[in-house]
């Protein structure tokens, strides 16, 4: 695999660039769909038109022109909504993979580097921590810091950040072992000048594609809480809440759960395989 | 090749009653510490300034740890490391790394000692730089094309080169800071026949140009015997016999380098070899 792709031309659909590009075309698709909602949405995600209540899409009898994956029961158009849905998907996971990244890849790396004593804090607490059952600490979390988008990135980050570190711990260890740290200190460089500009960019890829993961977990965890009515206020589109929604309708309005959920999937998808795809194109060693 | 016609030059490491034991974790009982394993029962040796010395001896027999000791990426329990007068075994690593110039080491690995993610030049520039030595780009070249590698492998990565070139930027890397001591761990192990001739006359040619003492670890006897000046055997932590390579390998004092000796591989064929074979059908 390494082989074919280091021999064939950058844009030839090899395994590494099909988990690389696909997944980045789905990204492009929804980023440019968050970031330009006012101007592509059809229609406004709030609007409710009872008249129009559970519209089907437009390929099957009985759409109305103009609404193309439908109406929900009280008439919002289906689209519009997910295309501001998106929004808040996207938000949320942005900056809450970025702090449970930066926090937890930290504790795992001063873990995994210096030992002794900050290895044995970190690990027990990591230990402690994983203890709990994610949603119901989610859940918890909320509801002591009240509902809200800033609530719901803390609740992911003071989660997941044992992910990070678990995993960086380990490969930050594997790393210290190699020669070239003793070369380091050969010559003359610091400890913490080791850590940061010998050991952490071969960690790098580990933690490109763990961030990866993390956003899309980080979608699903709003999508989760927006279920249970703990994320942001009802009223706006978030694809967790249209899921919510869309549940009590499944047999006669399929698609107001279904069309979210599946923008959800492939979010979530195109994250954990881009992380992937990162890792493969970004490791000098794999390439 | 050999220098020892010359008198004795001084000793740049003087080492007295040097010991070293670690802990056997795997045979540790559940209550009270572990058991020691003695990997170094007391050597006193001394290595003379602008030579090389070959230390030799079988798996094990602490010529790794030794060696380490040497560079201070180990500390040693008890005994004095007298490095140009001064005792560096217990020094701290703040206080070593001014001195950390003069110690260099060149690894026996030279695709795990070499980081994946930095350029050529980089890796070579990086120390020079710490030690105010220059550090730019051009520096790296020089010290690139002082090892036989032209100027465009600067921009290259480790992985992109082979054993014989990465161990060359791995001897760059050493003598870019003109060091006054180099230790050569086991540095040709991993390279094929013809590399590791090309790498050991490069480095002994560099050593003598730039006059500096070198540690020559290994378990090749005849590397030793065509590289060095004098020799160290050890044997499970002690040494068995020391001196100038010719008086050791005339006249070893001790059954390990006897044995050693004898392991070496003849360059005569031995025709007797050829009655055993199959006759072809």
């Amino acid at each position: 695999m390494a082989d074919v792709t280091t021999n064939s031309p950058r844009l030839i659909l090899t395994d590494t660039n099909f988990r690389l590009w696909l997944p980045l075309l789905w990204i492009g698709v929804i980023a440019a769909a968050a970031l330009l909602a006012p101007l592509i949405a059809p229609h406004d995600p709030l609007a409710q038109d009872l008249m129009l209540e559970r519209l089907p899409p437009f390929f099957m009898d009985g759409s109305e022109p103009g609404y193309w994956l439908g109406t929900d029961s009280l008439g919002r158009d289906v689209l519009s909504r997910i295309i501001y849905g998106a929004r808040i998907a996207l938000f949320v996971s942005l900056i809450a993979a970025t702090t449970t990244g930066i926090f937890g890849s930290a504790l795992g790396l001063i873990a995994g580097f210096y030992g002794g004593w900050a290895d044995r804090v970190i690990s027990r607490l990591v230990d402690i921590w994983m203890a709990f059952p994610p949603v119901l600490f989610a859940v918890l979390l909320v509801a002591v810091m009240g509902t809200g988008l800033g609530s719901v990135i803390a609740a992911i980050a003071l989660i997941d950040w044992t992910r990070f570190a678990r995993v960086i711990r380990a490969e930050t260890m594997v790393q210290a072992r190699m020669d070239y740290v003793d070369s380091a200190r050969i010559g003359g460089a610091r400890r913490a000048a080791t850590l940061v500009s010998e050991i952490l960019p071969n960690v790098m890829p580990s933690i490109i594609a763990l961030l990866m993961l993390e956003m899309g977990i980080a979608v699903i965890v709003e999508a989760i809480l927006s279920f249970v009515n703990l994320s942001i206020s009802s009223d706006d589109p978030t694809w967790g809440s249209m899921i919510a929604e869309g549940r009590g309708a499944i047999h006669f309005a399929w698609w107001v759960l279904l069309f979210p959920l599946i923008a959800l999937f492939m979010t979530v998808l195109s994250f954990s395989t881009l992380g992937e795809g990162l890792k493969q194109r970004f490791d000098p060693v794999l390439k | 090749m050999n220098q020892m016609t010359q008198p004795t030059p001084p000793a740049l490491f003087s080492i007295r009653d040097l010991r070293l034991s670690f802990a056997d974790r795997a045979h540790k009982p559940l209550f009270g510490p572990a058991p020691r394993v003695e990997v170094l029962k007391g050597l006193s040796l001394e290595i003379p300034e602008g030579r090389i010395t070959g230390i030799v001896g079988e798996s094990g027999s602490g010529k790794s740890t030794f060696g380490r000791i040497l560079v201070r990426l180990l500390a040693p329990e008890s005994g004095q490391v007298l490095f140009d007068g001064k005792d560096i075994g217990a020094l701290g690593e703040a206080a070593l790394r001014p001195l950390r110039r003069d110690l260099q080491m060149i690894f026996q690995d030279p695709m795990s000692s070499l980081n994946p993610r930095h350029k050529v030049w980089r890796i070579i520039a990086q120390p020079m730089k710490r030690y105010g030595r220059g550090g730019d780009r051009t520096d790296a070249i020089t010290a690139l094309e002082k090892v036989g590698l032209s100027a465009h492998f600067a921009d290259r990565y480790p992985h992109e080169l082979s054993g014989g070139q990465r161990q060359r930027v791995g001897i760059a890397r050493a003598i870019a800071l003109e060091p006054r001591f180099i230790l050569a761990d086991e540095i040709v192990s991993g390279l094929d026949v013809s590399s590791q001739a090309q790498v050991l006359t490069l480095l002994a040619d560099l050593a003598r140009d730039m006059g500096l003492t070198l540690a020559f670890i290994s378990h090749d006897l005849s590397v030793i015997r065509h590289l060095c000046d004098t020799v160290v055997v050890l044997h499970h932590g002690v040494i068995v016999d020391q001196g100038p390579v010719e008086d050791v390998f005339e006249h070893p004092q001790s059954e390990i380098t006897k044995s050693l000796l004898s392991a070496i591989p003849h360059p005569e064929m031995d025709e007797t070899w050829w009655d055993d074979m199959p006759e072809p059908a």
